[in-house]
């Protein structure tokens, strides 16, 4: 089943268009990497589909329905989670904000509430933490919180913005490590630079750079040529190579990498 | 100070610094957190176009103040709902625009010449029963609104972009948010004067934020800091005989930076 559907679609803030002829399917239990260049539309798919942006052309359905109508299955983790650090806000506060309307309390918090901000807590590693103001928080361990906060709606289909823009290297595998074992309940979607290390946890890669180039990479020793035993990813040659369909960078050095034909 | 009790005015005036220091601190915490400071700066001073009005056609001044107040407050929101980017001009014209207003309805009331002064620093020792009536009401909506509504409003405040994912209706509580500030702000304004509202909204505030864990605690401290201030402020004022509202700002300055160089130590 596509949890997915994008057909056609084109968008443009004003007369520029920012996408052009996308076509997208992300089936169920994919880890889909968007990539490309800053600028090329990434952010504005991402506003897309969770219908922050209507489509000027084309059509998009989120679990087979109007993005819109779906919001309330689709958990997103935003960019920028180091902002607001001074906020007086406990990290268990944070968490029931995931929480979508329905049966509340006259005043603060159901106790079903609570019980399942703990569990989206314990989940990503954090229950410990839940006392916490958030600002004293790493920059890792707020991305998790924010993670959990997205969990607290069970969805079906998990958003991330460049979740690991402001964390160290470890603190990366970390969430990575994390977001490989949520994948096996739901789809994860990850918006991403650090290219190198999301296409090890990827099946699906969509570089986008105005148009769409989709790329299924599942089976990677079968879709990349590897250099030698390194299993060191080239990012920029990567990044030319899942945009093109050829690779047109390696004219004076030996390719590293290719997509085989 | 004691002895001054027995006067009216005096009970009336510390009334009022409790009713308007409770308001001013759980507000103050929204217009803080929300960074809408300069904001409120102008709904403030915008005010001043309400109560010329209300001089010339001869209303109860809160009631001037406050409608314009509001209608300012709506007017802002609307404009930077819309255009976030431009904010700071908006504000700071019609910052400027009503103020004008004010003063030029003064100039044409046929034979006012109530002191200006006392809107610009305040007229404590003047609070009328009438006053202290506006007062209560609106510091009861406040809580009412605020207790009621604690987690829409904190998630708007924190993160308005995901509250709207989550179906909170961000526009409406930020428009919320902006005439509690405007009704609060002229109530301030009979403590301290338009002037100095911004410090009262804001000093109390920054110590309460350091030192609190939750949104909660936050308003409810700033309105107990504030308080304090203002009776300090008023003790001074009522014995060397200074101007109240400018006494209760220096109280609240000092204790900024004594408590500044605590926490630094610390």
């Amino acid at each position: 089943m596509n949890v997915i559907e994008i057909k056609d679609l084109s968008f443009a803030y004003e007369k520029e268009p920012v996408l052009e002829d996308i076509n997208l399917k992300v089936e169920e239990k994919d880890f889909l990497a968007i990539i490309g260049p800053n600028g090329g539309g990434k952010s504005t798919l991402l506003k897309l589909i969770l219908g922050l942006n209507e489509p000027k052309k084309g059509t998009i359905k989120v679990l087979g329905k109007a993005p819109k109508a779906s919001l309330r299955q689709i958990g997103y983790v935003p960019q920028n989670t180091n902002v607001n650090t001074d906020f007086p806000i406990k990290v268990i506060e944070v968490v029931m904000m995931g929480h979508v309307e329905g049966k509340r309390p006259l005043f603060g918090y159901g106790k079903h509430e609570v019980l399942c901000a703990m569990g989206a807590l314990e989940q990503v590693g954090m229950a410990d933490f839940a006392q916490t103001k958030i600002g004293s928080l790493s920059g890792g361990q707020r991305q998790r919180v924010m993670i959990a906060r997205a969990l607290c709606a069970h969805p079906k289909i998990l958003i991330l913005d460049e979740p690991t823009s402001s964390i160290d290297i470890t603190g990366q595998r970390d969430i990575y490590e994390l977001l490989k074992v949520l994948n096996e309940h739901i789809t994860v979607i990850v918006v991403s630079h650090d290219i190198s290390v999301i296409l090890e946890y990827a099946n699906k890669a969509a570089h986008v750079n105005k148009t769409l180039s989709f790329h299924d990479i599942s089976d990677k020793h079968s879709t990349f040529h590897t250099h030698g035993n390194d299993e060191h990813f080239c990012e920029i040659e990567l990044l030319q190579m899942l945009g093109a369909d050829n690779c047109n960078t390696c004219e004076e050095e030996k390719p590293q990498w290719r997509l085989k034909p | 100070m004691i002895e001054a009790l027995q006067f009216d005015f005096m009970q009336h005036a510390l009334l009022a610094g409790i009713l308007v220091s409770f308001a001013a601190g759980i507000i103050g915490s929204l217009i803080v957190v929300n960074r809408m400071v300069f904001l409120a700066g102008g709904i403030a001073h915008t005010s001043y176009g309400g109560i010329g009005l209300a001089v010339y056609f001869g209303l109860p001044i809160f009631l001037g103040a406050s409608l314009f107040a509001v209608g300012a407050a709506l007017l802002i929101a609307a404009l930077t709902l819309k255009k976030r980017h431009r904010m700071d001009t908006f504000i700071g014209l019609i910052w400027a625009v009503g103020m004008a207003i004010g003063v030029i309805f003064v100039d044409l009331t046929p034979g006012y010449n109530v002191d200006l002064m006392s809107y610009l620093f305040g007229s404590i020792l003047a609070v009328s029963t009438q006053d202290l009536y506006f007062m209560v009401a609106l510091l009861v909506l406040i809580l009412v609104v605020v207790t009621l509504r604690y987690r829409d409003i904190l998630a708007v405040s924190y993160d308005s972009e995901y509250a709207g994912l989550r179906g909170v209706n961000v526009r409406f509580f930020y428009t919320l948010i902006l005439i509690l500030s405007a009704l609060t702000v002229v109530i301030a304004i009979k403590v301290v004067g338009l002037i100095l509202v911004i410090a009262m909204l804001t000093i109390p505030v920054y110590i309460a934020e350091k030192l609190s864990n939750t949104l909660f605690s936050m308003m409810f401290l700033s309105g107990a800091i504030a308080t304090l201030f203002t009776l300090v402020g008023l003790w001074l004022s009522y014995t060397y005989n200074l101007t109240s509202g400018a006494s209760i700002i220096i109280v609240s300055a000092l204790s900024l930076g004594v408590f500044l160089l605590v926490s630094k130590k610390s």
